[in-house]
């Protein structure tokens, strides 16, 4: 049963410029792209699912949770996972990090440390568990955030451009992880291999959803947009 | 100078967090206070055996020494010509084995220790102060570190490629401006991650 996440006539303003345009959106698949040019509002919309971003008007709500009175209880469920993941990483080895996550969920001592083990066994970081994390290849470090992410078990992750800053076969490794999660996923990518297999992708243009679809038809119409070769 | 946790079985690892930053209190305040150069000598005995003790690999205890060195270079030779050769002497063994201690700490400590021997040692000012705010500013702190570290090299590589070496201005400016974003982005993470009071 995926969580139901609900955009309703959002608007966002940013220095006075329109970036997300009143947005309507029901959200309840699986997977869940957004693409779009910079500047188009995806990552905006993306951030206002778990409360990073307040929409200037219009209301988000998440497994009926709104936005505006419960964003702390809806980012008990939604895990981010950011473009830089050197921004996302807080402490200072690898192990630490992912343990810092369920530092609020307030676990016995074993049960938290039975939960980090699983995820950095997870995600192959269990034998640089004690490793500097700034330290780690880019790859590795988008792993660790993915972990750092997932310890929680959160029902939805949203994840904004995980893959930019990576190489192409760090790209594809991080691709692999995010194909096989149970997880809801909503991924903002310009990276369109990243989406295959998703259920619904949605196009977003000077703030608005100009395409909302199944992935090879609403990629066709970014294809057309953007004005690139398929 | 601001090492990360290396792991080991050693004595040193195994004392708690707390215990450990009592003595590492004790022994600082001790250091400091000596005016000998005998006693001095002494405490680096102890200072030593302790880094025997936690079974460290040298370099990288070496590593975590350099950049104190550096500093003396240039205020050992002002503090001969206003004090003398042995107030010269004394500043720098004191400087280099409050270093160490703190670096033994460090290399000895994992953070999340650190952070709940903070829980426990200011559970009495609960009322006042927020420990685990308390705890995390310190975790970030050493967090920035390699952080800042990686940002200042950039920067300059930056300012090389552009011909622009000597001006002040081309460092300050890219640094400071990406350092506020990395803080903006730092708070973004840790919103994210539920620490959001």
């Amino acid at each position: 049963m995926m969580t139901r996440i609900v955009f309703d006539h959002v608007s966002h303003d940013f220095d006075a410029e329109r970036v997300v345009d009143d947005v309507s959106l029901v959200l309840d698949e699986h997977r869940i792209g957004i693409v779009g040019a910079n500047g188009s509002g995806k990552s905006t919309l993306a951030r206002m699912i778990n409360g990073l971003v307040t929409p200037t008007s219009g209301r988000v709500s998440v497994g009926g949770l709104d936005l505006a009175r419960h964003a702390r209880e809806v980012r008990r469920t939604v895990g981010f996972v950011f473009t830089n993941a050197d921004n996302q990483i807080v402490m200072p080895t690898v192990r630490e990090d992912v343990a810092f996550t369920l530092r609020r969920h307030k676990l016995e001592k074993a049960d938290a440390a039975a939960r980090v083990d699983a995820a950095l066994h997870r995600f192959g970081l269990h034998d640089l568990a004690d490793r500097p994390a700034h330290r780690l290849s880019g790859g590795q470090k988008q792993l660790l955030a993915l972990a750092s992410v997932l310890v929680a078990e959160p029902g939805v992750i949203v994840a904004d451009e995980p893959t930019t800053l990576l190489d192409a076969r760090n790209a594809r490794l991080v691709g692999e992880h995010f194909a096989e999660l149970p997880q809801q996923l909503v991924v903002v990518s310009h990276q369109l291999e990243l989406l295959d297999g998703f259920d619904r992708v949605i196009v977003m243009e000077h703030g608005r959803v100009v395409a909302d679809d199944r992935p090879e038809v609403a990629l066709e119409a970014y294809r057309e947009l953007i004005g690139s070769p398929r | 100078m601001i090492g990360v946790f290396h792991p080991g079985r050693s004595l040193v690892h195994r004392t708690p967090a707390l215990a450990k930053l009592g003595v590492l209190a004790v022994l600082v305040t001790v250091i400091a206070l000596q005016t000998s150069l005998v006693a001095l000598a002494v405490a680096s005995g102890v200072v030593a055996a302790l880094f025997v003790v936690a079974w460290l690999p040298v370099g990288l205890v070496w590593r975590q020494i350099v950049p104190i060195l550096w500093l003396l270079a240039f205020a050992v030779p002002v503090q001969v010509i206003f004090g003398g050769w042995e107030a010269a002497a004394t500043m720098a063994v004191r400087l280099v084995l409050a270093v160490a201690l703190a670096a033994l700490y460090t290399l000895t400590t994992p953070v999340t220790a650190t952070l709940d021997a903070m829980q426990v040692l200011l559970r009495p000012f609960h009322r006042w102060i927020d420990a685990d705010r308390v705890g995390l500013t310190l975790a970030l702190t050493i967090r920035c570190v390699p952080l800042l570290a990686d940002i200042v090299r950039e920067v300059l590589e930056a300012r090389k490629a552009r011909g622009a070496e000597g001006s002040v201005v081309a460092l300050a400016v890219p640094v400071i401006v990406r350092a506020l974003q990395t803080a903006e982005h730092l708070g973004d993470a840790l919103t994210a991650r539920g620490f959001d009071d």
